[in-house]
Parts: structure tokens; C-alpha cells; sequence
């Protein structure tokens, strides 16, 4: 027998993370993802109707402990998730390549993903002075709106770039107290994968963000279906823009889409107006008096 | 089993502490003090060219903890030409950049968080508890919440750009040593100031020690340059003519000189300056929660507190009750080594400060207060004064109208609300207010009706860095925290 000095790599076997576990579909399906020099990869998740409404169960039991976090908290925690992803942002980075990004791109994005993240961290306790008010009254009454959380959001991750496009969508809708259902981006799902290890071993409580993968088609009718997301955030174009207004409109859910021009490196893509779109205002009237 | 508590027998009734003395609890942190501290200037820590120093004491026990140097108008010139120097760099870094600075700042701030608490408590005096739980946390938030808003200084004043104002002078006291200074640093970090501060003269330390955080963070030589000394030291820091803006907290008589000072130069200033609030208990109020908060009010820090509830406005109908709760109350408080976990009430600052709050508390006698203070035995060495407080008291006494900055209560009565609003406002400060009542209407008729610029209502000594602080009146102008005291460190654009 000939001896030799290669050892076999061990292959990891991509599970989701949803719930703070790593489970595969229920269905125990799976579909095979590719290199870009055309090697086999590994088996994703495809993920079903059934594992996204067990998802929205995981998001909505972490929601209440979520939201009532303090801001300052919530801020402290996304910066944590920050420190996490950047000292190990080499080993997306190495992904994104094995998927065919160019290195520098991929480097330049994994950066851009971390800043974009503590960004989003500061706004956690900054948000309400700017989106909320005291409304001035014509009436002896102290009239003042805050901000609350909308629930549980639907994220649909674009395919390009797959990371930072998932992370720049799921930051502003956690950062405000909401939790999350994500579907990552059918054709480079393992970045997202390796997200959902590093969202474990942050301080994010279990359930505030929920990984899915599969296939967009069979995800997105319950995506824009599904009653308990109150709202979905959604790279899509065409039919799947419509279908998810449709559905939206059977329980009037707030629908945000990604623009197709989004420079997903430069500042222009983050901004409070993601944050806002994901709250519900409400106003209260006290009287002033003896 | 321990002895009896001293001085416990013949009191009719009998309250928590009177059975057992507690055995002493250490906090036994290494503070990791150095014998001799330099000035921070240009990211190293360098010899004074006065050539002088000073001792910072323990006002717990009188002993010398460390050896400070004196700075004087060479060394503060020095401080403003490398801040100067450090400006375009700093001002011109993307603000995510300079927040990241700024996080790390935090960060590692609350990785040696006990450390510096055990610090804080030595030089300045206060109970480990407070400087554990309170100021060395809040320092660290104060810089976690700024570090945030560098990258968004765009929303700070919508419609209108800012821009930094350049080098900033800053002079704080000694009650929150390391929490002023993170109040001072924070915003004009985040704005890309550069700033040359000063700390007050008996609590030095623990400003040191975080220009050890500021290295390790690596921030740029000279963005942040440490200065320490006395009033000289700070005529100087304030005077000088590099400064784009002053920012003083301390009390409001230095205030009014610094603005004498500053005439005629357009110079910048925000001011955070004495008080003497009114904490105002109606009948309808929780009373035990009251008492909480108004024991909290005055005691919490020794009373060095310039937003502290020196003088208790109480409805008639309650105050007997209260009052007696009150004296209950502060006959459990204990008072003396401030390291120690279950200390309430720790070291006056200074013997100067004791012997302000002896005259003052020998007037309030004098004019024919009532004064009412616990038994409790004090250590003979250090400097301590026992919670005090005053019934009988009218508007027109000292103890009503002068801020005594210590553990001092002057407590007066009311029938209406408009009498309540009428003796709360009837004084030159206007720092904070205390209101408790059940009723929500009129918690916001008396904060809309009070002169003060932070109103409590139910609690009392609340703090947070996204709620700005800062007072009316002779308590000063500017304000600490929330984005309207980021403004206060930019100009428009």
C-alpha cells in the first residue's frame, strides 16, 4: 500500500440555523451546490413551507424577550455580533471565493458587512429620538409617539452579493427589536451558513435570526402568505414582487423590496429609513393638570 | 454570633441592623495604582515642565495613594499645540472610523471595569457599590453611545451639515471623576474634536488611567491630552487662546468666573453648574417609594452631587408620616469605609469640603433649624459626615438657598400645589427636580411648571447617555447627552 502524507479533509454538512439549533429540513431534502471551478460542494437544506412556518414559531417566541431588551443592549449585542464576524470574516471570505468572488471583493464586502453591522448597532438606542416625537398639541395634553417593534419580518436575501445583502437587511430589522425569518440566496447559501455560526456563538438570544435555504420558488408563496410575519423585506423582482404583494395584502403586510440598483458597498445602502420601515408608531395623549 | 450593634438600646421600635453589626466586606480588586502619575500629552505620559507634583490622597484614611503632576501654562500650551497638531488629522477621519475608537474605548473600559472602580472609590471616596455599579458603567455606556453616533452626524441637525469646532478645553469635578470625564470625552470624540481636559485636583487617578485605555485603544497622539492640577491649572486650561470652546462642570461661582474670564473672546462655552433641587413629595404618593427616592436623592454620592434633592418639599398632610419614615430610614445607613460592599455612605471628598458642609450644617443650627442626625460611629481617621437632616427649615435659611454638596436634607412643607411649584422654583439654580405623586396629570403640570432642566418624577438621580442633562438659570447652559449635546461640540456647516 502506498503511503501518503495527504490527509482526507473532513466535509462539513451545512445545517440551518434556526431557533439557536442547527437542524436540517424537516423533509430531508437537500440540493447540491456547486464550486466555481465546477466541483461538488456540499448538500444544502431545501428547506420547506413546513421548516419556514416552524422558523416564524422559533422568531415569534424570541420576539417578546427581544423587544424589550433595552436599546443599549440590543446596540451592545449587534456589536458583539460584529466583533464575532470580523475576526473570523477570512473564513466567509474564503467562501465567497470558492463561489467565484474575486478576493478583493469578497475582503471589501466582509469589511463593509462589519461596519454596516455596527452601524446598525448604534442606531439600536439613537432611532426612537429621531423617528419618534412630542407633538406639539393644541391642547392641555402631553402628546407623545415612540416606536414598537412590528414582530416577526420575513428577510429574502438577493444572490448578489450574498453576505453582505443578507447582513445589511437583517441588521436594521433586528437593531429596532424586531426578529427575523431569512432566506439566504439560493446560489451561494454557504456563506449565510457560516453566518448562522457566528450569530451562535454571539450574544443574539436564540430565535432573533432564523436561517433558511432552498429554493426561492417554493419559499415565497408562504413567504408572502404567512400571517404571523408582519412584514417582509425582500431582494425580489418581477413576479416575485407581485406575489408577495399579493399576499401581502390578505393581512396587510408591511412589504419593503430592495431596489435593483443597490449599491450594496457604499453608504447609500443603510440609512434610518430601514429602520423605520420596520416599526409601528404609536402615539399617547396624557393630560396635564393638578 | 456578632455583638449588638452600638448604641442600638432603649430606641422604641426595632428596625433592620439594630440585632447584628455586619462583618466587613473588601472589595479586594487590585486598583493597579501607580506611585507617580505624568501628564497624558501627545499619547505619552511626560514630566511636568513646572517641574512640580502634588499628592493625591485617600479620603477614606488620609494616606497618600499616588503622586501627581503639577501642570502649569507651559504644560497646558504643550497639551493645546499637540491637540492642535492632532485635529486635522482626527476631524478628517471617517466618522466609522473615529467610532471605532471610541468602541474600543468602551470596550476596554469595561474589560478592566472593577479595577477602575476600586480606583475611583480611593481617590475620591464613594462607595464601592456606587463607582462598581454606577460610575464606572455608565462612563463605559457614555462611550459605547457616542462611538455610535460618529458615523450619523448627518441626522444630528437634519437640514444642516455639522462639522467639528476644533480643540476643546474642559475643566470637571471631583464627585464622578471618570464619569465626567467620559461625559466631556465622548461627545467631542465622536464630533471630531480634539480636546485638553482637566481633572479636578483631588481625583486625578482614575483620568490617568484611562490614558492607559486610550493607548492601548491606539488612538492618534494628541486627540485627548490629560492636564492636571488645581485652579490654576485650570484658569489655564480655560484661558487658553487655541480653545474653540470651553466646557465646564463644577460649581456655579468658578462658572461665573470662567465667564468673566471669556468676555470679549468668542469663545464657545457650555457650563454645568450647581443646584439645589427641590424633591417634592405630595400625599397621594407612594410614601415608602418616596422615602427611597429622597434617601437617594440626598445621600447617594455623600450629596456630592450637583443634580442631588438637597431640599424635600413635602405635602402637609404627609409629612409627619415621612418625615418620620425618613429618620427611620437613615438610621440604617451605613456609613463609613467606602470600600466596603455594604458602605451607603462613604468619604467626604476632601477636608475642605467637610468643613463646608460643618459650616454650613453649624448655620442651618445657628438660624434655628432642627437638626437630626442617626447615631452612627464614624472612623476616626478620613473624612466623614453622618446623614443629616434638617426639619424647620424656612426659604430664607442658608441650608435652603446655598448648595452644601454633602449628606445634608433641609426639609420644608407645602399645602398646595402652587405653593409646592412657587417654593421649588424660588431659588437660583435650576438643575433637576424630583416630583412624586400617583397622579400623571400632575407630574406633567409640575414638570412643565418647574424652572429646572431634568425633572424626575417617581425616581430621582436617573441617568442616561441618550437623555440630555443640563440645567436652567444659574445651573448652567449646554447640554450632556442625547443628540442635543452632540450639538453642543459642532458647529453648522
Amino acid at each position: 500500500m502506498k503511503k501518503t502524507d495527504a490527509r482526507l479533509p473532513i466535509t462539513k454538512t451545512p445545517k440551518v440555523y434556526v431557533g439557536g439549533a442547527f437542524i436540517r429540513s424537516e423533509s430531508a431534502r437537500t440540493y447540491k451546490v456547486m464550486a466555481a471551478d465546477g466541483t461538488f460542494f456540499a448538500n444544502m437544506p431545501q428547506c420547506t413551507r413546513k421548516d419556514l412556518r416552524n422558523a416564524v414559531e422559533a422568531a415569534a417566541k424570541a420576539g417578546p424577550g427581544w423587544a424589550r431588551r433595552t436599546p443599549y443592549n440590543r446596540a451592545q449585542i449587534l456589536y458583539r455580533l460584529a466583533e464575532m464576524i470580523d475576526a473570523r470574516s477570512g473564513e466567509i471570505v474564503d467562501s465567497l471565493v470558492t463561489f467565484g468572488a474575486r478576493r478583493a471583493d469578497a475582503g471589501k464586502g466582509m469589511s463593509v458587512a462589519v461596519d454596516r453591522l455596527i452601524y446598525y448597532a448604534g442606531w439600536a438606542d439613537k432611532y426612537e429620538q429621531l423617528i419618534g416625537s412630542v407633538n406639539p398639541v393644541a391642547s392641555a395634553h402631553f402628546n407623545f409617539t415612540v416606536t414598537e417593534p412590528m414582530g416577526v419580518v420575513g428577510v429574502i436575501a438577493p444572490d448578489t452579493p450574498p453576505l453582505l445583502g443578507l447582513l445589511s437587511m437583517v441588521a436594521p430589522v433586528i437593531a429596532c427589536g424586531n426578529t427575523v425569518v431569512a432566506l439566504a440566496s439560493e446560489k451561494v447559501p454557504y456563506p449565510s451558513i457560516l453566518l448562522g455560526e457566528m450569530l451562535a456563538t454571539s450574544d443574539l438570544p436564540g430565535g432573533v435570526v432564523n436561517i433558511l435555504t432552498g429554493f426561492r420558488r417554493e419559499l415565497i408563496p408562504t413567504f408572502a402568505s404567512h400571517t404571523h410575519l408582519r412584514a417582509v423585506y425582500a431582494a425580489a423582482a418581477g413576479d416575485d414582487r407581485k406575489a408577495l404583494r399579493l399576499g401581502a395584502a390578505d393581512s396587510v403586510k408591511r412589504v419593503r423590496f430592495v431596489d435593483a440598483d443597490t449599491a450594496w458597498f457604499e453608504d447609500s445602502a443603510q440609512g434610518l429609513e430601514a429602520i423605520r420601515d420596520f416599526v409601528e408608531l404609536k402615539t399617547t395623549w396624557h393630560p396635564i393638570g393638578s | 454570633m456578632a455583638a449588638p450593634r452600638k448604641g442600638s438600646q432603649g430606641r422604641a421600635g426595632l428596625i433592620f441592623g439594630d440585632l447584628w453589626e455586619f462583618d466587613p466586606a473588601p472589595e479586594t480588586a487590585d486598583p493597579k495604582l501607580k506611585a507617580r502619575y505624568d501628564l497624558f500629552i501627545n499619547g505619552e505620559f511626560v514630566r511636568p515642565r513646572s517641574g512640580k507634583t502634588f499628592d493625591s490622597i485617600n479620603p477614606a484614611n488620609e494616606q497618600k495613594l499616588a503622586e501627581i503632576a503639577l501642570a502649569g501654562a507651559a504644560d497646558v500650551d504643550r497639551a493645546y499645540q499637540a491637540a492642535t497638531k492632532a485635529f486635522k488629522g482626527w476631524s478628517a477621519l471617517p466618522g466609522r472610523e473615529r467610532g471605532k475608537y471610541i468602541f474600543r474605548i468602551a470596550r476596554l473600559l469595561q474589560d478592566r471595569a472593577r479595577e477602575f472602580a476600586v480606583a475611583e472609590t480611593m481617590d475620591g471616596g464613594k462607595p464601592i457599590k456606587e463607582s462598581r455599579d454606577f460610575d464606572v458603567p455608565m462612563a463605559a455606556a457614555h462611550f459605547f453611545y457616542h462611538a455610535g453616533w460618529a458615523d450619523k452626524l448627518a441626522y444630528v441637525a437634519p437640514g444642516r451639515g455639522v462639522a467639528p469646532l476644533g480643540v476643546v478645553g474642559q475643566v470637571i469635578p471631583w464627585n464622578f471623576p471618570l464619569l465626567m470625564l467620559a461625559w466631556k470625552l465622548a461627545p467631542a470624540l465622536a464630533m471630531g474634536n480634539c480636546v485638553v481636559l482637566k481633572p479636578a485636583e483631588t481625583t486625578s487617578v482614575t483620568a490617568l488611567k484611562l490614558a492607559e485605555i486610550l493607548q492601548d485603544a491606539g488612538l492618534p497622539p494628541g486627540v485627548v491630552n490629560l492636564v492636571t492640577g488645581a485652579g490654576e491649572t485650570g484658569a489655564a486650561v480655560m484661558g487658553h487662546p487655541a480653545a474653540a470652546k470651553v466646557a465646564f462642570t463644577g460649581s456655579t461661582e468658578v462658572g461665573k468666573r470662567i465667564m468673566r474670564q471669556l468676555a470679549g473672546t468668542d469663545r464657545r462655552m457650555t457650563m454645568e453648574l450647581g443646584g439645589k433641587a427641590a424633591n417634592i413629595v405630595f400625599d397621594d404618593a407612594p410614601i415608602d417609594q418616596a422615602v427611597e427616592g429622597i434617601v437617594n436623592g440626598i445621600f447617594f454620592n455623600q450629596g456630592h452631587v450637583c443634580c442631588a434633592g438637597s431640599r424635600l418639599l413635602v405635602h402637609e398632610p404627609v409629612a409627619e408620616r415621612v418625615i418620620a419614615k425618613l429618620k427611620n430610614r437613615i438610621r440604617v445607613l451605613r456609613v463609613g469605609d467606602p470600600l466596603d460592599k455594604n458602605t451607603d455612605l462613604g468619604a467626604i471628598n476632601s477636608r475642605e469640603q467637610l468643613s463646608r458642609i460643618t459650616r454650613l450644617v453649624a448655620s442651618g443650627v445657628r438660624e434655628g433649624a432642627v437638626k437630626y442626625q442617626p447615631p452612627c460611629m464614624l472612623p476616626k481617621k478620613g473624612f466623614y459626615f453622618p446623614p443629616t437632616l434638617f426639619t424647620h427649615v424656612t426659604q430664607s435659611h442658608r441650608i435652603a438657598r446655598e448648595e452644601i454638596f454633602g449628606p445634608v436634607l433641609s426639609i420644608l412643607t407645602f399645602r398646595t400645589v402652587d405653593e409646592a411649584i412657587e417654593k421649588a422654583n424660588n431659588t437660583p439654580y435650576g438643575l433637576s427636580a424630583g416630583v412624586w405623586t400617583d397622579k400623571g396629570s400632575r407630574i406633567l403640570r409640575m414638570s412643565t411648571e418647574l424652572k429646572a432642566g431634568v425633572v424626575w418624577a417617581n425616581t430621582f438621580n436617573r441617568f442616561d447617555p441618550s437623555s440630555p442633562f443640563g440645567g436652567y438659570k444659574e445651573s448652567g447652559f449646554g447640554r450632556e447627552g442625547g443628540r442635543q449635546g452632540l450639538l453642543d461640540y459642532a458647529r453648522l456647516a
